[in-house]
């Protein structure tokens, strides 16, 4: 790679391997999307395959977490989160007091229990 | 966050989408994630220009952290694309869902262009939320507007971190990581208001972390297509007894 970097610039490098491998599920979508309305059964399943696939992503990143986030312990990362979920059904569904509440606790927990 | 109201142009409708990203919770969540991006960049040799164009072309976090750490760790061109490619498989259902909200009786493909590019997370969960106060002749405008503020918004903040680089004790590194998974979380759980998007966003979490212990090939993939079928088939059912 860092030979490839060095032959075909960095700039040729972002378009192949980064620009078109990515962009071209969006043009596939674009062409599906084509002539379907929002009530049409292949919209409803994609809507529900993104959301699955996002609530995946998700759990992922809090689980199975990478960086410095994954020198914090695991039980804190997960009491985070569930303090963002109270903090969130308790402020009538505000995702600012939310995610507010969840870093705190993050914080406090990381602060408090070094890894 | 305040809905928004009618708009009197397409312009009035662009600058309430540029508002309406500008006071998300998802500008503190980009900004924290590119303060990270960019200080990897600079980790690994690369120019802030680069980082900036890769943000508005391939405009996808996870295939940009794919690239730069691949950038930084070596790997063969076509192992990267392949990975880029695997990331980015979730735009397509994305961009399937999406497109019909915006499209009105008068709209050509050429419109689509530009909210199929900017698709990603943080404008897809925002505009399902936001797009149907809007009124259909102004979505595309409106969308427009607020992938614009959620891109300027990376774009700056991937500046400041490339500058800023190394100096970020790993406690805040860390609480900064933390902002992804916790808006998104919190706000895919605040739009799902229907039983079908519930069960899929409980199928997910459940399913994401269990095939990635298994170490399962594509597991998110399979997350997605498993959850969102099993959640899909769940609401036709309830339907056909209704």
């Amino acid at each position: 790679m860092k030979a490839a970097v060095v032959e075909l610039g960095p700039y040729v490098v972002l378009i192949l391997v980064g620009f078109l491998p990515n962009e071209v599920w969006r043009i596939v979508g674009l062409l599906t999307a084509r002539g379907l309305n929002e009530d049409s059964q292949l919209v409803i399943w994609s809507r529900t395959v993104a959301t699955a696939l996002l609530a995946g992503v998700i759990a992922k990143l809090i689980l199975f977490s990478s960086g410095e986030l994954a020198s914090i312990p695991l039980a804190i990362r997960v009491g985070a989160a569930i303090c963002a979920f109270a903090a969130f059904l308790l402020t009538k569904r505000s995702v600012f007091a939310g995610v507010l509440a969840g870093e705190a606790a993050l914080l406090l927990g990381g602060f408090l229990f070094p890894h | 966050m305040p809905a928004p109201g009618t708009f009197f142009s397409s312009t009035s409708a662009y600058a309430g989408g540029v508002k309406s990203a500008l006071t998300s919770v998802f500008v503190i969540v980009l900004a924290g994630t590119y303060v990270g991006m960019g200080a990897l960049a600079h980790d690994v040799g690369l120019s802030p220009g680069w980082l900036a164009l890769s943000t508005v072309l391939v405009w996808a976090a996870p295939a940009q952290l794919i690239m730069i750490s691949a950038l930084g760790t070596g790997g063969t061109m076509f192992e990267v694309a392949l990975a880029v490619t695997l990331s980015a498989t979730r735009l397509f259902p994305m961009v399937v869902a999406l497109l019909p909200l915006l499209r009105g009786p008068g709209t050509r493909l050429r419109d689509m262009l530009l909210p199929t590019h900017f698709t990603s997370i943080s404008m897809w969960v925002e505009s399902l939320r936001l797009l149907p106060a809007v009124p259909r002749e102004h979505r595309i405008a409106f969308c427009n507007g607020l992938s614009t503020g959620y891109m300027g918004t990376a774009v700056t903040f991937g500046f400041v971190g490339f500058y800023l680089a190394a100096g970020l004790p790993p406690l805040l590194a860390g609480v900064l990581l933390f902002l992804t998974p916790m808006s998104f979380f919190l706000s895919t759980v605040n739009n799902a208001r229907m039983a079908i998007d519930k069960l899929a966003l409980v199928l997910g979490l459940i399913l994401g972390p269990l095939l990635a212990y298994w170490q399962v090939q594509l597991d998110l993939l399979w997350t997605g297509v498993i959850g969102g079928t099993v959640a899909y088939a769940f609401h036709r059912v309830r339907e056909a007894m209704q």
